[in-house]
């Protein structure tokens, strides 16, 4: 059986990728799937915490996460395709109108 | 349904007046204002003579008749209602007040008809009526306050009238804070009687000082210092020395003014006052002794000024402070019902006199200097008739009522005990001034030649509505003072016994003693005091009709004299120097320039400063790059976990140490 702290290893590695990501990247889908990847990082540590610990509670939590990442998928994609209209760029520094 | 029980009816109407015509006059012609003004003023002085009546049957147990409407504010012990009362001495003020005001409102209508402001200048005359009919009506010391403070107001409106003359305007302003000097003594006076006594109602603030041991000549107990307090205020109202100078200046208001308001009324309210409160004051003898001071000091002072004055009305407005001395002298040597026989009787001849003066300015088309005039007698002879009866009255011939108030006070300041030979001395100086000096009046105005230009000025009779106010004061000026006629051949003086009730209570003491030597001074005296008006008489007699370049021969001869009362003492200047000045450079040196713009402008300026520079410098992490943000929300994530997990490292590592 693989070790608990090999699944959190592997969940930091790929929260800290996603951060990476959202910091450094420019276009907009990017950054959002960067955020994905950080959801899903989480997720990854809540079974492995669940496994270890022989309860449920993570794996719920997981579900809750899965229901709240698609929801703001389904938000988060409206807002990029009408920035994407109004500003003919996904490029997210074109979008600081309300820098001083 | 007797008035007694509904005497706020009295108050109310000329309120209701001055709310019609101020909300709706504007748009109404002249005629309807008349009526609600005249009607709601007429009204109210029949409500006062029913009154009167129905108090001459009331059984003196129930006398003085206090009606409490409602409660005003309450405060721990302390309780102000609205409370009217009514006793011997606001009768008389009551029926004084609504009659001669009624009379004035029937004279402004025909004197104001050509001005503009029409319906304003009702108003405020009504919202005078009932903020003086509130003052003699109200049963404590926090109401009378009210009307006190009202009846300012109402002058203050009615001096600033013409308020785009700037001379007007500053004329309200005076008068204002003039009285607002004697007005914070006449709260503090009410604040000590407060703390003394625990109430502010008259009847049971009286009933207890009344058997309370009096203060000693010359020692500042309560009681003196309260009287001398409530004194302060009604020296402001009154116009009396050291505050008598909005007075003479407030001649700037339309002449129906200066009768109703400035001279018969509402600058009386001071002696009222001390009349109301003279429980108070014969109790502290030395704050009595101030008041006849004061107020001989005034009289003569007051009448120096007028000798020389050239404006119709400023003479009559230096006569008026001089006869309020007059008053407030009676007062002060206890003979308060004199005082109140002279207040009503001043009433009567004095708004003749302004009333008879502005139909003198009226004829004139506007011309207020007496060197401007001239031979008016014949041509407005029922002008001249009234003046005459007036000043006939204001300078003490028998029987008019002029000859018995001032006889009165006169034998009264002669009896006094502290000082009265010399109080008396100066009344009758002053008595002879009055009289040069209103004859002066009369003389340069009705006779001598015409000194004004024939041709541009038509002199015309005034109307009807002016006329017979006029008559009808006239008459109260020569029967007036016949109450207190039977004095001299023995019979008790019914003014004063009327009066009786209200004055005895304070025990003034040996009245029938008195009165014994009183009859054997009585003759004497009066003959003495129309030999002074005689005097007077033929000086300005002599003076102004037989040599007619003599009076400006003297006014050479005697230069000094003559410009120092012609500046009236320089007091007004003096003032400015050592008070105006000093108010002003300490507001605009010390308190503008310094405390408001150093201090208060420049903390509040200051803090708004810090806040826009703080802002300056946060601002830039407000870049607008989303990335950025992301960047902060990393690093605020890693601070927090960093905290969370602080103690844990901590244990790891020194754990590895060991």
């Amino acid at each position: 059986m693989v070790p608990t702290h090999y699944y959190l290893i592997l969940s930091a590695v790929l929260f800290g990728l996603g951060v990476v990501a959202f910091i450094f990247k420019r276009n907009i889908i990017t950054i959002f799937m960067s955020i994905e990847l950080m959801l899903n990082a989480v997720n990854l540590a809540f079974v492995a915490f669940s496994q270890a610990l022989n309860k449920l509670d993570g794996q719920i939590f997981v579900l809750f996460v899965i229901v709240v990442a698609a929801a703001e998928a389904a938000v988060g994609l409206g807002i990029i395709i009408l920035i994407a209209r109004n500003r003919h760029s996904l490029n997210v520094e074109n979008v600081d109108l309300l820098k001083l | 349904m007797s008035i007694l029980n509904y005497l706020w009816i009295i108050p109310a109407l000329p309120l209701l007046g001055s709310a019609l015509n101020g909300l709706f006059g504007r748009k109404w012609p002249n005629k309807i204002v008349n009526t609600v003004a005249v009607g709601s003023t007429g009204l109210s002085f029949f409500a006062a003579l029913e009154a009167a009546r129905e108090f001459t049957q009331l059984a003196p147990e129930n006398i003085p008749w206090v009606k409490q409407y409602f409660t005003w504010i309450v405060a721990g012990d302390f309780r102000a209602g609205f409370d009217l009362q009514v006793d011997h001495l606001t009768v008389v003020m009551l029926l004084v007040v609504t009659g001669v005001g009624w009379l004035i409102h029937i004279y402004s209508t025909g004197y104001m008809a050509h001005e503009g402001g029409y319906y304003r200048f009702f108003s405020y005359l009504n919202l005078f009526m009932f903020f003086m009919l509130i003052l003699v009506l109200a049963a404590n010391y926090v109401l009378l306050f009210v009307g006190w403070e009202g009846v300012g107001l109402s002058s203050y409106l009615l001096i600033g009238f013409y308020f785009l003359r700037k001379s007007a305007a500053d004329a309200g302003k005076k008068a204002f804070i003039v009285n607002r000097i004697g007005d914070f003594g006449f709260m503090l006076g009410m604040f000590l009687l407060f703390k003394s006594f625990g109430t502010l109602d008259f009847v049971p603030l009286f009933a207890k000082a009344a058997p309370m041991p009096p203060d000693l000549m010359g020692h500042l107990g309560m009681f003196t210092v309260a009287c001398l307090l409530i004194f302060t205020g009604a020296c402001g109202k009154s116009a009396q020395l050291p505050l008598y100078v909005w007075l003479p200046d407030a001649m700037e208001g339309p002449t129906p003014v200066s009768a109703l308001i400035h001279a018969a009324t509402m600058v009386t309210a001071g002696v009222y006052v001390v009349a109301r409160s003279h429980i108070l004051f014969t109790h502290a003898p030395t704050a009595m002794f101030v008041v006849a001071i004061v107020g001989c000091a005034t009289a003569f002072f007051a009448a120096t000024i007028g000798l020389v004055q050239t404006d119709i009305k400023r003479v009559l407005a230096y006569s008026t402070v001089s006869q309020l001395g007059y008053m407030f002298l009676a007062c002060g040597v206890a003979a308060f019902s004199a005082g109140i026989f002279h207040l009503i009787t001043h009433a009567f001849f004095k708004a003749l006199l302004f009333l008879a003066s502005g139909s003198v300015i009226h004829a004139m088309g506007g011309e207020q200097n007496m060197q401007n005039m001239g031979a008016l007698s014949k041509k407005i002879r029922w002008t001249y008739l009234t003046m005459l009866t007036g000043t006939l009255a204001i300078a003490g011939f028998p029987p008019l009522a002029g000859f018995f108030s001032k006889d009165s006070i006169l034998l009264n300041a002669y009896q006094s005990e502290s000082g009265g030979r010399i109080l008396y001395a100066f009344g009758l100086l002053t008595a002879l001034l009055t009289s040069f000096y209103m004859f002066r009046l009369i003389f340069l105005t009705f006779h001598g030649k015409p000194r004004y230009n024939e041709k541009k000025v038509h002199v015309h009779e005034s109307p009807k509505s002016m006329l017979v106010p006029l008559m009808i004061l006239a008459l109260l000026s020569i029967v007036g003072g016949w109450m207190a006629a039977p004095a001299f051949w023995g019979a008790p003086d019914y003014f004063a016994k009327f009066l009786e009730p209200v004055f005895a209570q304070g025990g003034v003491g040996n009245a029938e003693a008195a009165e014994a030597t009183a009859h054997a001074l009585e003759t004497p005296l009066a003959v003495v005091a129309v030999v002074t008006a005689l005097l007077g008489f033929i000086v300005a007699f002599w003076l102004y009709i037989k040599q007619p370049g003599k009076p400006e021969q003297l006014a050479k001869s005697m230069r000094g004299v003559y410009t120092t009362l012609l500046n009236k003492y320089y007091v007004d200047e003096i003032y400015a120097a050592l008070i105006v000045k000093p108010l002003l450079w300490l507001s605009s040196s010390v308190l503008w320039q310094v405390v408001d713009v150093r201090v208060i402008d420049a903390t509040v300026n200051g803090i708004a400063e810090g806040a826009t520079d703080l802002g300056d410098g946060v601002r830039h992490t407000q870049s607008g790059n989303t990335r950025s943000y992301a960047v902060w929300v990393v690093i605020g994530a890693l601070v927090i976990i960093a905290i969370i997990f602080w103690p844990y490292f901590r244990v790891a590592t020194v754990g590895a140490v060991r």
